[in-house]
């Protein structure tokens, strides 16, 4: 384990922003200020992708997971209307249980890690993670994998469609209904 | 670029994924709200996209096969997130909560 105190700033600016707006989004009780965090946390994590040359995919995780995948969450917490403290507020204990739980999953990697050793970073070509040879890997070496993402994004859309259709009624019959209630 | 790595080793990268994926599993553990719960687990997801492309980075793979993994994540957590967004969606409109300690009428 290397001293930390010759560690490129750039790397101990990002890791620490990440780990901090990462405890908010798990302490936080404003589920909306959660979402906000998981951003900024998703921003930090992009550059990291930076720093290691894998610029396209900082691009890629700033658009599907801060871009669509958080305005998702948002728009659900908007929609069911529970970006008030809605949560029941556990009990001490839980929440002593769920630290020690994960501090002795966090000791046990660590330690079984303690011997990866010294190992400088070979640093990959700075091309290496530009669109032009990604595009190449991904349309020859990863194909068949790609073509199989595309049908598991097909179920996933058609699973959501069916599971948030509500049953049996259409869109006019919820409207009468509505207007029923107006009116009387 | 490269002179940045000069005294950053991969056990950095390895520590920094660890306390994030631990973070979001101590979530996972402790918060109630389903939304929350997602929440966490992209973030364990994101924890071990960062690790592939440190590892990626520190192979040196010049077929960038650790990158390729990253994005075959991001694409189950997309397909993860629609679906489970859907159910709690669902899961709402029947219970109008989204706590998942009342969603235990299966142990009966």
């Amino acid at each position: 384990m290397g001293n930390i105190s010759n560690l490129p700033i750039p790397f101990l600016v990002l890791s620490f922003i990440t780990i901090l707006c990462a405890l908010y989004v798990v302490t936080s009780k404003n589920p909306v200020h959660s979402v906000l965090a998981l951003i900024l946390t998703f921003f930090s994590i992009s550059a990291h992708y930076v720093l290691l040359n894998a610029q396209f995919l900082a691009i890629v995780n700033l658009m599907v997971y801060a871009g669509a995948i958080m305005v998702l969450f948002l728009f659900v917490l908007m929609l069911l209307n529970l970006s008030k403290d809605s949560e029941p507020v556990k009990s001490n204990l839980w929440g002593v249980a769920a630290a020690i739980s994960a501090g002795l999953l966090l000791v046990i990697i660590t330690a079984s890690f303690q011997k990866t050793g010294i190992a400088i970073m070979q640093g990959n070509a700075p091309e290496i993670g530009l669109v032009k040879n990604l595009g190449r890997v991904l349309m020859t070496e990863y194909l068949v994998p790609f073509e199989l993402s595309g049908i598991l994004f097909i179920a996933a859309m058609v699973g959501a469609v069916l599971l948030g259709k509500r049953d049996g009624a259409t869109v006019q019959e919820i409207m009468d209904l509505n207007n029923d209630a107006n009116n009387a | 670029m490269l002179n940045i790595f000069q005294s950053l080793e991969i056990s950095h990268y390895i520590y920094l994924s660890c306390v994030l994926f631990c973070i979001g599993l101590f979530g996972v553990l402790f918060r109630r709200n389903a939304i929350i719960l997602l929440m966490c687990i992209e973030l364990m997801l994101n924890a071990v996209n960062l690790l592939f492309a440190a590892f990626s980075e520190y192979m040196g793979d010049k077929d960038a096969n650790g990158q390729m993994f990253v994005f075959f994540i991001m694409v189950v957590a997309a397909a993860e997130a629609a679906v489970g967004l859907a159910i709690l969606v669902m899961v709402y409109r029947n219970t109008r909560k989204t706590d998942v300690s009342f969603l235990d009428s299966l142990k009966d």
